[in-house]
């Protein structure tokens, strides 16, 4: 019988395919991996590029270097990219090195589909951006595409939007249902549900979140095609349509997504935490009930985005109540995680220093939330860069700087080589200070006045939008130097053990470094 | 290009925290922002103070054996109880302010507010008086060929004027697409949406000239149409009223005068610039893809019939609105204007409009 197996396994022990095919055929996990990581690297900058037009027109009053319609185009684009493109792919390119070798399977349960739900989103970015170069411009309608503004008055590229749309979350849907069905299926024995490392399970609970809400965003971008084309008044009010259903149905999507873009976050952070402190993660339990309460949640609070729209009162209390709600499994995260720290045995290499950013940013931008979700006082929020300084602190210190400590915690076991840790940290500061100078002060902007999306503002808030400006520069251009670290890393230095973090935890840490091709072609014993 | 910077006419690097407001309400909302921004520091220091704790004594160095412990329940089922019940003491406060917000019963004095790409029109409606609001900084200040004023983007062309001590109720709708009417000093901010009428009301005791903007993204002028508001004692406010009927009555009669083709175009520019100049630019070439050019157009070099019915009508499914609210001297002249300029007049027939052929295209067709 051993025998046998030997045999078999030879068989499959060879190396990846020469040249260009093997990333083009590939049903390799890690290959996916890391071809997600890439492209989701690519689209960072890309959408990074369009922040640093958006913060040089806003670097002082009056128009400078752009014009109003392609400022709104930069807007809608930047926020497409970065949760489409960045965050979202960066996700599933993580989840898919990690999630096998976490629960000793030996690839995805689904690889030719894994294959296929790559592949589909270069086009789907390539349609997008080439909308730029349309007449009418790319789409200008803010990255929430409220109707009727990106309908009855879109630019005719609308409808290329619309497609690269349902190509991105047939791409969501496919990775998520692989996803679910390798952990469900394909765990080593002796790794029950509550012994997965916290990153499987925040995959696991992120993962029937997007299979429950990207076909609602397909119906409404769906809706949005019909309005334009053929005759339809879903969100028309002349024709006896709804806009506000545009936005019950864009939110009833949206909010799940929020977290979506945070959950596989908070798997990662726990991870790095716990390695660090070199002390067991404290409260695992609460942490994976944490994440699926906040899960729940996710689906009753959408309308907090909507407390302008003149909902009526009852639905207003109900939203405000059900949205402070959420504050309660996500504080026993933060204090979990202080928890852990408490004493550890710390130690401050990159990834943990990011970690450590995480939490305490993160936190900032929740309490922000916490703030936003008090009605009366949301009248006086809603839409300014109160807002948008509330959501870059969760989604740039919080989803970004989640997968940068991510890389710098695997990349040793991806790449075989270690990472230069002091340009490593030099990054890191960079980075932090560029993210705070960047969004701290949009807070005073947003509560003085200054609404989300404008082109141009008043006088009063020219001290801060400046500063903001530079911090943004600075941001901006520190990621030319992560690109460096990667690519310094890949191509070689220090070699790393199998272990690479005396404090690690879990089963990657258990086979060689860099991974070999395939892993747990037999599953290890766990007990 | 950046030679006209700016004169930072004074440094606002103390404008931190939200406006106070001017009202019962604004001053509750204050309140509860003050109250709410209080309870997250003191969460956050609390958080933070741990673990800067653990930061600063829990390293390799000075703790090299690290704790056992990884979970407490008495511990877990505290930090779960305890952040609910601040909740509790956040949230009902303000489910309170909330329903005083949502009183809405009528006013003393009504106004609708209808949200234009990009412009706002308030109608009173007691007093049967209407007018558009228009941002009024000129462009060259946009474009930072001349200094900016104190009150650059944030001055309109008329105010909305009302009396101190009313309940002024807003009845805020759109014509195109959402916008939201948003006066901090009041803490009103509502969603202005084609086909719903949302309501909001304030009591203003103190007279006063109170900024606002919009909040909602409605194109490509969504940060070029301000609110201004003015609030008056109320022998004031009824002299501001009968001149504005004045105004009104003054203007039905133009509609019988014989107009002169360059009396109507030099008219027809300044609304050209107030109405049209956002889309079809001053060039009357327009934005190749979305605004179609004025310039060289067969309807507006050929067809008056037609040029007429756009301007009333609309265009349905561009963006193109019916201007139909617009009196039929500004009609008439601006659309004179269009077919005299840009050499439309020397191309095509060169027909002018006038107020008559406004007046004919509305009387009911049999």
């Amino acid at each position: 019988m051993s025998a046998v197996i030997e045999n078999h396994h030879e068989d499959h022990d060879h190396g990846p395919a020469k040249g260009i095919t093997r990333w083009l055929y590939t049903t390799n996990h890690k290959d996916i991996g890391t071809l997600y990581l890439w492209f989701s690297f690519a689209m960072f900058l890309i959408g990074g590029a369009m922040a640093m037009i958006i913060r040089a027109e806003l670097f002082q009053p009056g128009m400078q270097i752009v014009e109003p319609e392609f400022y709104n185009q930069m807007i809608t684009l930047h926020g497409l990219i970065m949760i489409f493109g960045g965050v979202m792919p960066a996700f599933v390119g993580l989840a898919n090195w990690l999630v096998p070798m976490m629960i000793g399977a030996p690839d995805m349960a689904l690889p030719r589909m894994n294959n296929l739900s790559f592949w589909i989103l270069p086009f789907a970015f390539l349609i997008l951006l080439s909308s730029l170069f349309m007449e009418g411009g790319a789409p200008n309608f803010g990255w929430t595409f409220y109707a009727p503004l990106s309908t009855t008055y879109a630019p005719p590229s609308v409808t290329f939007f619309i497609f690269s749309v349902h190509i991105m979350g047939a791409s969501s849907i496919m990775g998520a249902i692989n996803v679910v069905v390798t952990i469900m299926n394909m765990r080593a024995p002796g790794v029950g549900l509550m012994k997965m490392p916290l990153f499987v399970w925040s995959w696991l609970i992120t993962a029937y979140l997007l299979i429950a809400v990207m076909p609602v965003l397909a119906g409404a971008v769906t809706m949005m095609l019909m309005d334009i084309h053929f005759g339809t008044s879903f969100f028309n009010a002349a024709g006896g349509g709804d806009p506000v259903l545009f936005q019950h149905i864009f939110w009833f999507f949206g909010h799940p997504e929020v977290y979506i873009m945070i959950l596989p976050a908070f798997g990662i952070v726990s991870h790095i935490i716990e390695t660090f402190s070199r002390k067991q993660l404290f409260g695992y339990s609460s942490m994976v009930w944490a994440m699926l309460s906040i899960a729940i949640l996710s689906f009753v609070v959408w309308a907090h985005h909507m407390f302008t729209v003149g909902l009526p009162l009852a639905a207003e209390i109900f939203f405000m109540w059900a949205t402070m709600l959420i504050a309660v499994p996500t504080g026993v995260k933060v204090f979990n995680w202080v928890a852990t720290m408490f004493r550890g045995s710390l130690t401050f290499e990159t990834p943990m220093l990011f970690a450590i950013a995480f939490v305490v940013l993160f936190t900032i931008g929740g309490l922000s939330g916490l703030m936003l979700a008090i009605v009366p006082a949301d009248f006086q929020y809603h839409d300014t860069y109160f807002v948008v300084a509330h959501f870059h602190y969760v989604l740039v210190p919080g989803a970004i700087f989640s997968i940068m400590a991510a890389v710098y915690y695997w990349i040793p076991k991806w790449s075989g080589n270690m990472y230069d840790e002091r340009l490593g940290k030099l990054h890191f500061w960079l980075s932090f200070v560029g993210v705070n100078v960047t969004f701290f002060p949009q807070h005073f902007i947003g509560l003085a006045g200054m609404p989300r999306r404008y082109p141009d503002y008043s006088l009063q808030f020219a001290d801060w939008n400046m500063v903001s400006s530079v911090g943004a520069f600075l941001f901006g251009f520190s990621q030319l130097l992560f690109l460096f670290i990667v690519l310094k890393t890949v191509m070689g230095g220090k070699k790393a053990t199998s272990q690479v973090w005396d404090g690690a935890r879990g089963l990657e840490w258990t086979v060689a470094s860099p991974a070999p091709y395939h892993t747990f072609s037999t599953p290890p014993k766990v007990d | 290009m950046l030679t006209f910077v700016a004169p930072m006419a004074k440094a606002d690097w103390f404008a931190l925290n939200m406006t106070r407001g001017i009202t019962d309400i604004s001053n509750e909302v204050f309140e509860l922002h003050m109250l709410i921004f209080w309870i997250c520091v003191a969460i956050g220091v609390a958080v933070f103070s741990v673990m800067f704790y653990s930061i600063y004594a829990h390293t390799k160095k000075k703790n090299p054996v690290p704790a056992k412990f990884h979970e407490n329940h008495k511990l877990e089922i505290a930090w779960t109880i305890i952040p609910f019940l601040i909740l509790i003491a956040m949230a009902v406060p303000a489910s309170k302010t909330l329903v005083k917000i949502y009183d809405d019963t009528a006013g003393d004095i009504n106004i609708q507010v209808t949200g234009y790409q990009w412009k706002w029109q308030y109608q009173y409606l007691e007093d049967d008086i209407s007018f558009f609001a228009n941002l009024s900084t000129d462009l060259d200040e946009i474009y930072n060929l001349v200094p900016k004023g104190e009150n650059y983007l944030q001055e309109v062309d008329e105010m909305v004027v009302i009396p101190a001590g009313k309940k002024i109720r807003f009845l805020i709708t759109a014509n195109d697409v959402i916008h939201s009417w948003w006066l901090p000093a009041f803490a009103i901010k509502q969603d202005a949406i084609p086909g719903f009428v949302n309501t909001a009301w304030t009591i203003v005791e103190e007279p006063g000239i109170y900024r606002g903007r919009c909040t909602e993204l409605c194109g490509k002028n969504h940060g070029f149409m301000p609110i201004v508001v003015k609030v008056v004692e109320q022998d004031e406010y009824d002299e501001w009223v009968l001149n504005k009927r004045n105004e009104a009555i003054k203007l039905a009669e133009l509609t019988t005068k014989d107009w002169t083709a360059q009396e109507l175009v030099s008219r027809g520019q300044e609304i050209y610039d107030v109405n049209c100049v956002a889309c079809h630019q001053v060039s009357g070439q327009g934005i190749t893809g979305i605004f179609p050019a004025l310039a060289g157009s067969d309807i507006v070099m050929n067809d008056k019939e037609r040029n007429i019915e756009i301007l009333m009508e609309g265009v349905q499914g561009a963006a193109m609105n019916s201007f139909s609210y617009l009196s039929e001297v500004e009609l008439a002249s601006v659309i004179t204007y269009t077919r005299q300029s840009w050499g439309n007049a020397e191309k095509g027939d060169g027909e002018i409009v006038i107020p008559k052929d406004i007046v004919d295209y509305k009387e009911p067709k049999i």
